[in-house]
This record gives C-alpha cells, sequence and structure tokens, in this order.
C-alpha cells in the first residue's frame, strides 16, 4: 500500500531529517507520480516509486538508473548539461545510467533565472556538497550492510566497494538503506580532490542532442496539447501605441478563426503591449488572418522619437558640459592634465540599438482553468514571468504552475517575459490551451533591445606615453533618467582606477523604446568602445598594443570595486591571460603585409577574464575576411564540460562577428523598419571564422560561467585588427557603415 | 479548405487545409511533426528544411498545393533509427548549441551529401550558405559534415 503525505508534512519530515533547507536538502514531495500498486511505504528520503531522493535534485532506483533534476532554462548555453554534471561527478555515478530533467518552476529548488552567466559560480560548491551528500549516505548505508567501517568503504561509478574484502553493492541495491538514514549536516561532507575528477573538465555531449537532431518536441514552439487554439498577436507597430479601431467583425468570419479582440495594453512597454489578438484552429489560419485586419493606432508619444534625432542631439550636448550629465566619477583633474599632455587624442565611438533574433520566435502556451493557469514558456526567467502574468490575469502566483521549455535560444531576449503575460492574457477568455507564435517580423520589432549609444572619448598621454587623463561623456538610453539594462557605464568601468585623472560622464534619454539585457550587458558595447580606444592610444604612443596595455594595466595585483556588490578586477589575472594570449597566438608585434593586420583586445565582465587576438585579411575593394580568432579565457580552478565550453566561446566569437559586422536596428518615428533576416543579418557559415582557437588558463580561483565573457572582446580585436591591416579606424557600429576600401 | 493527399516520411497522409496553406505549419500543425522548425517565414534562415523529391525545399514557402503526391521527408524520416551519420556525427561532436536550427542544417547536410559524398570547404559553404545558426556552431557544423563522410564511407556510402 503506498502512502501519500502530503507537501507540507514531507517538508518538515524532510526538515527534521537533515535541515540543510537552505541548500534544497529537503525532498521532492510529489517529485514522482504515485504509483498506487508500488509496494513501497514513502518516507521523507523515499517516494513511491522506491527511489532514493537524498535532495531536491537527485533520485536513484532500486534498479540504480540516477536521475537528475536541471533547475535552469537551457538557452544553448548548455546548462541542462553541466550542471547535473557537477552533480554526478560528487555522486560518484557513471554518465550513461543518468538521466536529466527539466524542473517547473519551483522556488524550492533555487534561482532559475538564467542570465549574467551565473548558473555556474552560483552553484558549483552547492552542487557538488549536493552529490557529496548523497554519496556520503550511500556509503554509509552499504557499511551499515556490512557491519564494516566507513573507513574501509569507497564509492565508484554507483557502487560502493569495500575494499578489505572486495564486496560490492550498488547504489540501486541501497536506496532502502540510505532513505532511513538521517541527511548529513553538509559540514561534515568530504569534497572530492579535484586531481581525482573523472568527469568535470571532459568532453560530454549535450544530454538534449539525440532528440534535437531527430526532431522531437523540446523547445517552447514545439509544445502540442489535446484541443489547442493558435494565437496570432498584432501590436501598434510604434511603441506604446493604443488601438483606436479594428475590423474584429470582419477578421471574425475568416476561416478558422475563433476570436478576434482587442487586448489592453499595461503601463511598461516591455511588459504588455496593446495590440489585437486573433485566436484561430491553426497557425496559419490566424498569420492569414492578420493580412485582413486593419488596425487604427493612437502612436502615442515614441511616434516623436528617432535613434537618429538622439544622436544628434548628443553630438551637440557632448561638445559642451552637458547640464543632463551625471558625472559617474572624477578622479584628479582631467581638464588640467588633458591639458598638460603631450598628446591629445579624442574620439567618437557610435553603436546603434540591436536586436536579439533568437531563432525561435518568442512564443508561449497556456491554459486557463478557472482558479488556475497553466504555462508551458521558453524563458529565461519562470519567477518574473509568473509574477507579471499573475498581475495581468488577476491570480495568486500559487495558481501558476510553469513549465520551463527549451529555447531555441535566449541571448537575454527571454529575461523579458511580454509573450507569456500575452498569451496568460489571451487564453484567459478559453477553456482550452492557446499557444501563441510571434512571426519573426513580430520578433524583430518588437524586441526588447540592446540600447544604442554614444562615447565621446578624449585623452592624454605624457612625453612617455603614460595615459594621464581619460574622460568619457556617454549617451544611451533608459525611462524616467535611469538607465535601460545594458546601458549603466559603471564608475569603474577599464581604465578607470588606473588612469589618475579620470572623468567620466552619462546622459540617459528617456524613451519610450522596450530595452533589455543582450548577451554580456553592457560589456558587449564598453569593450567594444574602450579596447578601440585604448588601441588609439597605444598607436599614438608609437607602442605595440600588447605592451602598451601591459603597462597600462601596470603591476597591480587587485583594483577594488569602488561599487557595492560589484566584483574587484584581478589585474594580476588580466596581465597574465593577455601575456597568455599573444603566447598562444605568437603575437611578435611586427606588422603585417598591408591588407592583413592583428588585434588585440580584454576584457572582464560577467565574472571572466577573457582576451583575444584576432588575424584579418581586408581585400583592397573593403572585402573583410576573419582568418583566425585564438581566444583565452581564465574562469577559474574547473571547466565543467570543456566540450560545451569551447561551444561556448566558438559561439561567442561568431555572435560578436555577426552583431558587429551587419547589424543594427534603426527606430525611426518610434518603429523598427528591419522586418526579417534580409534586413537584419546574420552571420552565415561561408563568412564565419575557420580558426577559432580555445585556450582556458586554469587559476586557482572560484569556478565561474562562460555564457558571456568570451564575446565582448571580439569587436574591438576585430576593428583593431582592420586597423592595422588598412589605416582604418572603425568607430561606428555596424562594420557594413565603414568603407574598408585601401590603396 | 481541401483535402490534400500527401506521402510524408514514407507514409500516406491525408489534410484538410487552404491551398496557400505552408507545407511548415501543416507539418507541424496538423501532422504533429515538430522537429521541421518556423524560424523566418519568408526562407531566409533554413529551418524549415525538409527534402521534397529528394531535393532540399524550404517548407516555409511552398504550399500544400504545390505538393502533391511527392515524397517529403522532415527531420523525423532521415532515418528510421535517428542514425543517420550525420546525426552520429552531431551526437559524437555535441554540435548543438540551442539546437532549433539544427534540423535544417542536417536536412540541408543530408542532401549536399547524398548528391556529393565527399565535398569540398567550398561544397560545403555553398550548401550550408542558406542555414542560419544564431548560436554561431558553423565550426562544429563543418566538422559534422566531415566525419559524416567519414562514418559512412566505409560501410554504405549510398546512405549519405
Amino acid at each position: 500500500m503506498a502512502a501519500k503525505i502530503d507537501r507540507r508534512s514531507f517538508l518538515k519530515i524532510s526538515s527534521m531529517a537533515g535541515g540543510g533547507l537552505l541548500l534544497g536538502l529537503c525532498s521532492r514531495s510529489g517529485a514522482v507520480a504515485l504509483a498506487a500498486d508500488t509496494p513501497v511505504t514513502p518516507t521523507a528520503l523515499r517516494n513511491a516509486a522506491g527511489e532514493f531522493i537524498p535532495n531536491l535534485f537527485i533520485r536513484i532506483a532500486p534498479g540504480g538508473q540516477v536521475t537528475l533534476i536541471s533547475k535552469q532554462p537551457e538557452i544553448g548555453q548548455g546548462v541542462k548539461t553541466s550542471l547535473p554534471m557537477i552533480l554526478a561527478e560528487e555522486l560518484e555515478v557513471d554518465w550513461k545510467d543518468v538521466t536529466v530533467e527539466q524542473a517547473d518552476l519551483d522556488p524550492a529548488l533555487g534561482g532559475q533565472a538564467a542570465g549574467g552567466s551565473t548558473a555556474t559560480p552560483r552553484n558549483y560548491e552547492k552542487f557538488r556538497v549536493l552529490g557529496a551528500t548523497a554519496r556520503t549516505m550511500l556509503v554509509s548505508a552499504a557499511a551499515a550492510t556490512w557491519g564494516v567501517a566507513e573507513s574501509a568503504c569507497e564509492a565508484v561509478l554507483g557502487s560502493v566497494v569495500h575494499r578489505p574484502s572486495g564486496r560490492r553493492l550498488g547504489y540501486g541495491e541501497l536506496v532502502g538503506a540510505a532513505s532511513l538514514l538521517p541527511v548529513p549536516d553538509t559540514a561534515t561532507v568530504r569534497l572530492k580532490d579535484p586531481a581525482t575528477f573523472k568527469l568535470l573538465g571532459t568532453r560530454v555531449g549535450g544530454v538534449d542532442n539525440a532528440a534535437i537532431v531527430t526532431g522531437r518536441p523540446l523547445f517552447g514552439l514545439d509544445v502540442d496539447l489535446p484541443g489547442m487554439l493558435y494565437a496570432a498577436y498584432t501590436r501598434c507597430p510604434v511603441f506604446g501605441g493604443k488601438v483606436t479601431g479594428a475590423n474584429l467583425d470582419e477578421v471574425r468570419k475568416l476561416p478558422g478563426v475563433r476570436a478576434a479582440f482587442v487586448v489592453e495594453g499595461g503601463a511598461e512597454v516591455t511588459t504588455l503591449t496593446e495590440g489585437v489578438a486573433i485566436v484561430a484552429d491553426s497557425t496559419w489560419a490566424a498569420f492569414s488572418a492578420r493580412k485582413t485586419l486593419k488596425v487604427t493606432w493612437e502612436e502615442g508619444p515614441a511616434a516623436a522619437q528617432s535613434w537618429n534625432t538622439f544622436a544628434d542631439q548628443a553630438r551637440k550636448e557632448a561638445t559642451v558640459a552637458a547640464t543632463g550629465a551625471k558625472v559617474l566619477r572624477s578622479d584628479g583633474d582631467e581638464e588640467a592634465a588633458f591639458a598638460a599632455g603631450a598628446r591629445r587624442i579624442a574620439a567618437e565611438y557610435r553603436y546603434p540599438f540591436l536586436g536579439h533574433a533568437t531563432l525561435e520566435p518568442q512564443n508561449c502556451t497556456a491554459h486557463w482553468r478557472g482558479d488556475r493557469l497553466e504555462i508551458w514558456a521558453p524563458t529565461q526567467n519562470s519567477g518574473m514571468g509568473r509574477a507579471l502574468a499573475a498581475k495581468a490575469v488577476g491570480l495568486p502566483i500559487e495558481n501558476i504552475r510553469v513549465h520551463i521549455r527549451r529555447s531555441g535560444g535566449g541571448f537575454g531576449r527571454r529575461l523579458g517575459n511580454d509573450y507569456l503575460v500575452e498569451v496568460a492574457v489571451i487564453a484567459k477568455r478559453f477553456d482550452v490551451p492557446v499557444k501563441l507564435t510571434w512571426s519573426r517580423e513580430d520578433d524583430m520589432q518588437h524586441d526588447h533591445f540592446r540600447a544604442g549609444g554614444l562615447h565621446f572619448l578624449r585623452a592624454a598621454l605624457d612625453e612617455q606615453g603614460r595615459v594621464i587623463a581619460w574622460r568619457n561623456r556617454f549617451f544611451s538610453f533608459g525611462y524616467g533618467g535611469k538607465p535601460a539594462d545594458g546601458a549603466e557605464l559603471g564608475p569603474d568601468e577599464f581604465p578607470a582606477r588606473w588612469v589618475p585623472n579620470c572623468r567620466i560622464e552619462q546622459t540617459i534619454f528617456d524613451t519610450g523604446f522596450p530595452m533589455g539585457s543582450w548577451r554580456a550587458p553592457g560589456a558587449n558595447v564598453f569593450a567594444w568602445v574602450i579596447q578601440g580606444f585604448v588601441d588609439e592610444l597605444a598607436h599614438a604612443a608609437g607602442r605595440d598594443p600588447v605592451e602598451f596595455r601591459l603597462g597600462l594595466l601596470g603591476d597591480g595585483d587587485v583594483k577594488a570595486s569602488t561599487v557595492d556588490k560589484k566584483p574587484d578586477y584581478s589585474v594580476a589575472r588580466m596581465r597574465t591571460l593577455l601575456r597568455f594570449v599573444a603566447e598562444k597566438a605568437a603575437w611578435t608585434g611586427k606588422a603585417l603585409p598591408r591588407g592583413r593586420g592583428r588585434g588585440v583586445a580584454f576584457h572582464f565582465s560577467y565574472l571572466g577574464y577573457c582576451a583575444q587576438v584576432v588575424d584579418v585579411t581586408v581585400s583592397r575593394d573593403g572585402g573583410l575576411k576573419v582568418d583566425r580568432v585564438v581566444v583565452a579565457c581564465d574562469v577559474g580552478a574547473q571547466i565543467v564540460n570543456l566540450s560545451g565550453a569551447e561551444n561556448q566561446v566558438q559561439g561567442s566569437v561568431n555572435d560578436g562577428l555577426s552583431a558587429l559586422l551587419g547589424q543594427e536596428i534603426d527606430i525611426v518615428n518610434g518603429r523598427v523598419p528591419q522586418g526579417n533576416f534580409h534586413e537584419y543579418p546574420l552571420l552565415r557559415m561561408p563568412d564565419a571564422p575557420r580558426k577559432i582557437e580555445v585556450h582556458f588558463l586554469r587559476t586557482d580561483f572560484p569556478t565561474t560561467g562562460l555564457g558571456e565573457p568570451a564575446l565582448p572582446p571580439l569587436a574591438p580585436a576585430v576593428c583593431n585588427a582592420i586597423f592595422a591591416a588598412t589605416g582604418h579606424r572603425v568607430r561606428r557600429w555596424p562594420l557594413s557603415r565603414t568603407n574598408l576600401q585601401w590603396s | 479548405m481541401s483535402t490534400f493527399h500527401l506521402k510524408i516520411n514514407g507514409q500516406a497522409r491525408s489534410v484538410e487545409a487552404g491551398p496557400d496553406t505552408p507545407l511548415l505549419w501543416i507539418l507541424r500543425d496538423a501532422l504533429k511533426l515538430p522537429g521541421t522548425k518556423y524560424g523566418c517565414g519568408v526562407g531566409q534562415c533554413g529551418a524549415c528544411t525538409v527534402h521534397v523529391a529528394g531535393s532540399p525545399a524550404r517548407a516555409c514557402l511552398l504550399p500544400v498545393a504545390a505538393v502533391g503526391g511527392m515524397e517529403v521527408t522532415t527531420i523525423e524520416g532521415l532515418d528510421a533509427e535517428g542514425r543517420h551519420p550525420l546525426q552520429l556525427a552531431w551526437c559524437e561532436l555535441d554540435v548543438p548549441q540551442c539546437g532549433y536550427c539544427q534540423p535544417g542544417q542536417l536536412m540541408t547536410a543530408a542532401a549536399l551529401l547524398r548528391n556529393t559524398p565527399a565535398p569540398t570547404e567550398s561544397d560545403i559553404d555553398e550548401a550550408m550558405a542558406g542555414n542560419l545558426c544564431r548560436c554561431g556552431t558553423y565550426l562544429r557544423i563543418r566538422a559534422g559534415i566531415k566525419r559524416a563522410v567519414e562514418l559512412a564511407a566505409p560501410k554504405s556510402p549510398e546512405r549519405a
């Protein structure tokens, strides 16, 4: 007879058994469907299927199969493979016996957002402890079974072995005994010596690869539920516009259309955009009906806003000490130092708005069941999505269940949950599930864009070529004077803290444009600007770009952060890494034949140190070819999954190049003219570098993430290489705006 | 609405649809074959690549009425056991990141290898240029094609 216990008593038992709630060391109640005929009485650490469940992330079946739970959303960063690998390593199981299960949104699991390359640094040590705790219990269970000392037993790939006698019990055989033990105090659990790791640091293929290559349903867009309807949603082309009229009656008569109605927008442009929903029997019926739909809009204030107008305004304001500017930093006397400089250099760098263009367009499925809502979402932040949906449909968050689906790319786009909120509101009108699919044009024109920006830089060098003055007048976008995500230039941005006379000013234009994080927010533009301008200084000083950078970094060990909760900058790590990449790239400092060039750049972001050397060839008519990219990363002591790590770095290089070459979202009168990939080119295989060499420098520092840090140095390294090849200094993004011809 | 009799992955399938409905949505919504992906709807990204009468085609641009009785192969039917040399190579080399484009990449690559069992670098560039990978797995896609050539060569080159 299977006894059912509810979640509350379950949590009580498990917290009595082991405490450790903070570490997730409590067992999940309904973690497994309770089979009525399973002859197991569930205990705190055993479910009705007979599985040993030492914590929320591990289940071991009597047959020895191991199920590990992936709590983070998989967006292509490889986390569904890498985090369970950490558990498996310390648990000491054979990876081939492991099945990984994607968790739903569940606050008991801890943070489940994917962003800022945080999954590894936040979970690495914690997951080691979780795995080691379970292993310790299995060893204790075996020792008790045999009546021998635990110290004479050891775990070996899914079994416990009694060394003196050679006796062996598989984990599956130990689940009953182990589940009766108290969960040990985490402080007493012994972690493995990393030198003995068997799995971490090896190449492990993604756990969903077999499903991906055979086309099995995985992604948000692949959700298929009985009786499901299909929705399309038409938003005002101008951000924040309101509906004043629509030919809904005409649309409702179209084939396959079940409903057409106006959805009222919310106050925030990134949460719920006002528009017209069409719900139909198929995606195509909904898409087709949009061709008949005619909406009249009240366009609102954003219709008077254009990127170029703001850029012109910034250029005007940059020539004076802008009154609206916030001084982020003022060290020494920049004005006087600049005036006294032996060499003075000034430059304007400008980058556009960018879209994310995840290959899977935004989509989401929701089923309204009276007082509950069930959502299937490809999202990077399901917790935020649930909170926003709860507010929009008027339900307590407890009544909303979110299933996290694999995302066909994230890059920061799916930190916004506007599509999730849209479908929640739409589905509330139906008693069957509704899947909302954005068209590519919806996706491109209603993205949460990387904010464009302009930097007006000037610097002075002394007689010895040292940087004695640095000023950055920075203009970007935000809401209510607050920078958008990724438009926040910190007061510590390199080379602040190194240059004695340093001034950083920031002006934020308020707009109605939807903006948000784009892979390596902030870093993806600031690295381009700063490593480009530093290169200009190196050239002005007549110094080798690597040597000049080493000189600028100097001999110090650490530059302490002056901003709360921001990491210190390890000068020693970056210096070592820069030398390392120069060595790997065989940097000689010698000029190459005209038309060929080599550039270098480095950047510290999202806890990762990265430096790159790029070789380019530029033809006389300006055709660019990136011949080789050498990447060096210091992300601490341990690479979790070598295959995934290299894939992330190579992908970051291609992503960085893709964005730099030709991408630009041009906002004109509050609307985006680009609609599809012919107007917003993504890198294609013939243009992708054939050589991307990835080198990881292992250090004693904590293990950190790789979703972002390898992206920022790419764009400046390419532009610096172009300068070396042609003498053209690229100060405007995208590259397609600069003529690279030379003679 | 009309009835269309299709041959999908070797099976006869009938669907009710408007004649202009792209094959992509027939596959995904009506036939529950979600491996063929929607990416752009205008033939720019290649995520919806299928084989029609043995040639790669963009399912997002192909009206169901134009398919007729031609044999359609989707990623689900590329190999009965999912063990096409390209599928094996993709897993061996851990090609995917997000994975969304990979069915289309595989279908394009499979058509390439069927006609050109030992492609040159420029053959690969030319064949694959129409398939976008937003994650930038191009190096591994290239390596995967080369590995599939090796896997296919000794035993059953005709499978490629």
